[in-house]
């Protein structure tokens, strides 16, 4: 353990965790409870982050409309909300079922497809289901539709308040790190992991490769379905704007700047994602050039992503030993 | 992979020693508009009128010094929302304004009126905010939605227009317009369409534009703010629709899009009649201070967005001298605004209770300058002294 | 029925089918040749805009436009097979949606930088902002040429990916990728004049739509996606499928937005239906995409002797 933890990789980690835990104190101590927004938005991401590495990074399976649950778990909380029903176990069982049966339904069509096929009718889901919320006049199409209050847990859980918010999204963040972690170290995560490289292979060793990447799918859309139930509640606005396609592609980006299929990569990845949007944005309009051709570089030379950096990293402090 | 860990590491440091500036001596004012997509062209002019209205006050109110932080929403309401946090939670401004969009503005307006600060529409006049939603600590220095387009309701009476054809975008304002000449309009609707708005809202009004045409309507009344506007007279121009069918516009025909036209050459435009609250050439002092030394400094004649950010941050000062510089008290602050004690570019006007202006309304028609630029020119008085509808529903 | 509207809509839907084809032709070869993703082919369609609109404004000629345009376009398209996309082809897919969804951002942003956020617009001449009378029928001359423009290129690629020795490379590329490279063809030349026509055609498709609309920022990220769809419906490296299926598209898309509104008037308040009706025929497209897929996943025209691997 003690082993683990004086790797590079292990002090990073351990140290973010660490960070993230303290936080909510440090920050009210500064009275800046911006940051603390800043940081509840990173960890919401990061949930919806997490899900989408389990299906590109284990089940390679790239989706392009990963944006949709966002949207499915935001909409739980803002159409009972609408009816003044404010009861946030209804808004969480809308958000884990809804999601859960639109990844169902959804995958059940799209796993018969693969490589681009697979990227475009994924991205064909989220857009009519865009467009479906954009035509709800009732909803507030467009024009999307303000959460004047958070969901409600009777006393147990007041997320009005920003700490309690914060925590309830770091512990799901972490349930949902292990719940990863055992996943993909199970006999499920390896015929993942195999059908990822060799789908023929593994069902000729008599795994059904569709079953496993199916169920894979849905377990993604729903956790990220939970992401957008926090993301509603935190920003108390939900518009379809929130499943624009440009959504998915920035979910994809945060998840490879982090490392594509490292448990903890999602992490690193979204923090350095939003602080560089908060940085770069404060600095010019035109930061999109910055972060563009950031982004490019990244893709181009920087393999891994920062958990790739972490690791070759490791490897030197492990041959230095 | 070095450039990025410098700047992960600036931005952490930037991001957590953000110093408190000291509050006692400046005003600090948040403006949030849109400066980048093809709506940024909006943005721009209004930061300018904003910066014109600083250099006018010489750089203070009340012996304070203004800060103006310019945020830029992107067109996206939970940017804006994002923004506006920011603006309210880190820097702690006294008053965040701007806002041309209504649903940018909806879903901002919570962040505000929560921390107890003042909001001030520049633009943007949603029926919400007007009525059941209204708020003691928001003011509009713009209109509400519906007023506008009543006046061009009236208008379209006085005419005779039997018919109209309604063309307009499909978000919180443009229905809002709707609604608005709907009202007003005693004659039939021949037929409405609404067209997708947004970052990817719809350019090419070919179908609607026949449709309008197959219509038979008298009259074509549309509504496309900033660079749609543009687009869609060059293609009722291009359909030759200017003799069966005139248009009748409400903020689409201004000082932003006239240029472009005239490059374009589109002169189905001259003559076209549109309705405001303000015009460049309205006779009065402040108007004319403004608008020259606008003129001056950008080449251009400033929009109406120009006009109304001009008169935010005016109204911001009249309240404070007023207080004399006192950012504490509350009470006095928005008493004074409520006097709307400052002279105006558009004339003096008055606050209802929900702190919507009171204010005439104006028939303009697009002319040539002296220098031969297209420009608007007031014809007449629609409304005087005109009310929103939704007065009645606030509850202050 | 009233037929000259029917009509007229027809005619609107042809010519916004003409623009996707020209768009989702170059973005068909290039997946199916290269098995590259490029979601900035979009951008190609803004820079064109721009670069059409600055050339008028300086020389005041539509025609020096065109020309100046295509090669401007011709030059861009190789500047980004060389230093970007040439590293991509054949790679992972995740790595080309990632750097050309970059390159996006980077597009957008250099033009807003370099000719502002008030977009560009592109005068026409007397002649051809009036309209042209068929009978008894009107129509924009505007959009008439934009048709022919259209029929013409389409009819020009036609003749050469079936008569040229160039088309008879592609069509191999398209449909075998592998065979071309074993008989010994320069691949990366072939690859260079793909791209680099994709980004012409592509760029053509911007000057034609900016008299009409504008130039502007971010003008091709949406109407990439419908793209796409194009390619898809008419199946991979098929410029017969990207030219069917563009048409189709069009037609769903003009007619959903004429008549989809007096229909759900039937069912919905005026208001609702106002609103649901753009939504629902935008997403009749992608509806489309999603039966093709399942049911004929290689297109409704796939080049012939097509293989999926």
């Amino acid at each position: 353990m003690i082993g683990t933890l004086s790797k590079p990789s292990g002090l990073v980690y351990s140290t973010v965790i660490v960070l993230l835990l303290i936080a909510p104190v440090v920050i009210s101590l500064m009275e800046h409870s911006f940051y603390l927004d800043l940081l509840t938005r990173i960890l919401i991401l990061t949930i919806a982050v997490v899900s989408l590495n389990l299906i590109v990074g284990y089940g390679g399976m790239i989706s392009l409309g990963h944006a949709a649950y966002l949207g499915i778990g935001a909409y739980s909380v803002g159409i009972p909300s609408y009816y003044e029903v404010f009861n946030g176990y209804i808004h969480l069982g809308l958000a884990i079922g809804g999601s859960a049966l639109f990844a169902l339904v959804t995958g059940i069509i799209c796993l018969r497809t693969r490589g681009l096929y697979f990227i475009l009718i994924t991205l064909a889901f989220t857009q009519m289901l865009y467009y479906t919320f954009v035509s709800i006049e009732e909803y507030g199409a467009d024009d999307g539709l303000v959460i004047y209050q958070r969901s409600e847990f009777g006393g147990l859980l007041d997320i009005e308040n920003a700490n309690t918010l914060y925590y309830a999204v770091l512990v799901v963040l972490l349930l949902s790190l292990y719940l990863m972690h055992r996943l993909i170290h199970a006999r499920y995560g390896k015929v993942l992991f195999g059908s990822k490289h060799n789908d023929e292979r593994m069902q000729s060793l008599g795994y059904n490769t569709y079953q496993y990447k199916l169920s894979c799918y849905v377990i993604s859309g729903t956790l990220c379905g939970i992401a957008g139930f926090f993301l509603g509640n935190f920003t108390n606005y939900i518009s379809p704007e929130m499943m624009d396609w440009t959504h998915s592609g920035e979910l994809i980006f945060m998840m490879v700047i982090g490392g594509t299929g490292a448990v903890l990569g999602p992490v690193l990845g979204t923090a350095t994602f939003l602080f560089l949007e908060e940085f770069l944005s404060s600095i010019t309009v035109y930061w999109h050039l910055i972060f563009g051709l950031l982004l490019i570089a990244l893709v181009m030379f920087g393999k891994g992503g920062l958990h790739g950096l972490l690791s070759r990293m490791d490897r030197r402090w492990e041959k230095s030993q | 992979m070095i450039l990025k860990k410098h700047l992960i590491t600036a931005s952490l440091a930037a991001a957590l020693s953000m110093p408190v500036v000291g509050q006692a001596e400046s005003v600090k004012i948040g403006f949030v508009t849109t400066l980048t997509t093809p709506a940024g062209v909006i943005g721009e002019d209004m930061k300018n009128a904003v910066n014109l209205a600083v250099e006018h006050l010489g750089g203070k109110m009340a012996g304070k010094d203004i800060e103006v932080m310019f945020e830029d929403d992107g067109f996206k309401p939970e940017i804006g929302k994002q923004k506006t946090d920011k603006l309210v939670k880190r820097d702690d401004v006294d008053f965040v304004a701007g806002f041309i969009w209504s649903h940018v503005l909806l879903a901002s307006s919570k962040t505000v009126l929560d921390a107890g600060k003042f909001l001030i529409s520049s633009n943007a006049g949603p029926s919400q905010l007007a009525g059941k939603g209204c708020n003691k600590n928001f003011f509009s220095t713009s209109w509400q939605n519906d007023q506008t387009p009543m006046a061009m309701g009236e208008v379209l009476n006085q005419q005779g227009v039997k018919s109209v054809y309604i063309i307009a975008p499909n978000y919180a304002a443009g229905k809002n317009m709707v609604a608005g000449v709907e009202r007003a309009f005693k004659g039939k609707i021949a037929g409405k369409d609404m067209t997708k708005w947004g970052k990817d809202k719809q350019l090419d009004f070919s179908a609607e534009l026949a449709k309008a045409k197959a219509s038979g309507a008298d009259g074509l009344f549309i509504f496309y703010p900033g660079s749609a506007g543009g687009a869609f007279i060059k293609q009722y121009q291009q359909a030759g629709l200017r003799d069966s069918l005139p248009l009748y516009s409400v903020f689409t025909v201004d000082s932003i899009s006239l240029p472009k036209l005239q490059a374009a050459k589109i002169d189905g435009v001259v003559g076209s009649k549109s309705t405001m609250f303000w015009a460049p050439d309205l006779d009065n002092a402040a108007n004319k201070k403004f608008v020259a030394d606008f003129k001056a400094k950008h080449g251009t004649y400033p929009s109406f967005y120009a006009a109304q950010s001009y008169d935010s941050i005016m109204l911001i000062n009249s309240a404070l001298k007023a207080t004399g510089g006192n950012l504490d008290n509350q009470d006095a602050i928005r008493a004074a605004m409520e006097k709307a004690d400052f002279d105006s570019v558009r004339g003096r006007y008055s606050y209802g209770k929900n702190h919507m202006p009171i204010q005439n309304f104006y028939l303009r028609e697009v002319v040539a300058d002296a220098d031969g630029n297209w420009t608007t020119k007031v014809v007449r008085t629609v409304f005087k002294n005109h009310q929103d509808s939704y007065v009645d529903q606030c509850k202050l | 029925m009233d037929w000259h509207l029917l009509i007229s809509q027809l005619l609107n839907g042809l010519q916004l089918g003409l623009l996707l084809f020209l768009l989702a032709s170059g973005l068909s070869l290039i997946f199916g040749i290269m098995d590259f993703i490029n979601l900035a082919h979009g951008s190609f369609y803004m820079v064109g805009a721009f670069v059409g609109a600055t050339v008028v404004s300086l020389t005041g000629s539509l025609i020096i436009a065109v020309v100046v345009t295509m090669i401007a376009m011709l030059i861009l398209g190789v500047l980004v097979d060389i230093l970007i996309a040439r590293k991509l082809y054949g790679q992972d897919h995740l790595d080309q949606v990632l750097v050309t969804f970059g390159l996006i951002l980077v597009f957008d942003t250099l033009a807003h930088i370099i000719w502002g956020s008030a977009g560009a617009t592109i005068p026409l001449p007397d002649v051809l902002n009036g309209q042209i009378e068929i009978a008894t029928f009107v129509m924009p001359t505007y959009r008439l040429l934009i048709i022919v423009c259209g029929l013409l290129v389409a009819l020009g690629s036609y003749f050469l990916v079936t008569r040229s020795r160039l088309g008879m490379l592609i069509r191999a590329g398209a449909s075998n990728r592998n065979m071309v490279t074993a008989l010994g063809v320069n691949i990366d030349r072939l690859y260079l004049i793909v791209f680099a026509i994709g980004a012409a055609m592509a760029g053509f498709a911007g000057l034609l739509i900016a008299p009409i609309t504008e130039a502007s920022i971010g003008m091709g990220n949406e109407i990439i996606i419908i793209a796409f769809v194009v390619v898809i419906v008419g199946g991979i490296g098929s410029v017969k499928g990207a030219f069917y299926g563009a048409i189709l598209i069009g037609f769903i898309d003009t007619l959903g937005r004429s008549y989809l509104d007096d229909l759900l008037k039937l069912f919905l308040s005026n208001q609702s239906a106002e609103t649901a009706a753009p939504a629902l025929s935008a997403m009749l497209v992608y509806i489309l995409m999603v039966v093709v897929l399942v049911f004929k996943p290689e297109g409704l025209f796939p080049p012939s002797g097509f293989n999926k691997k």
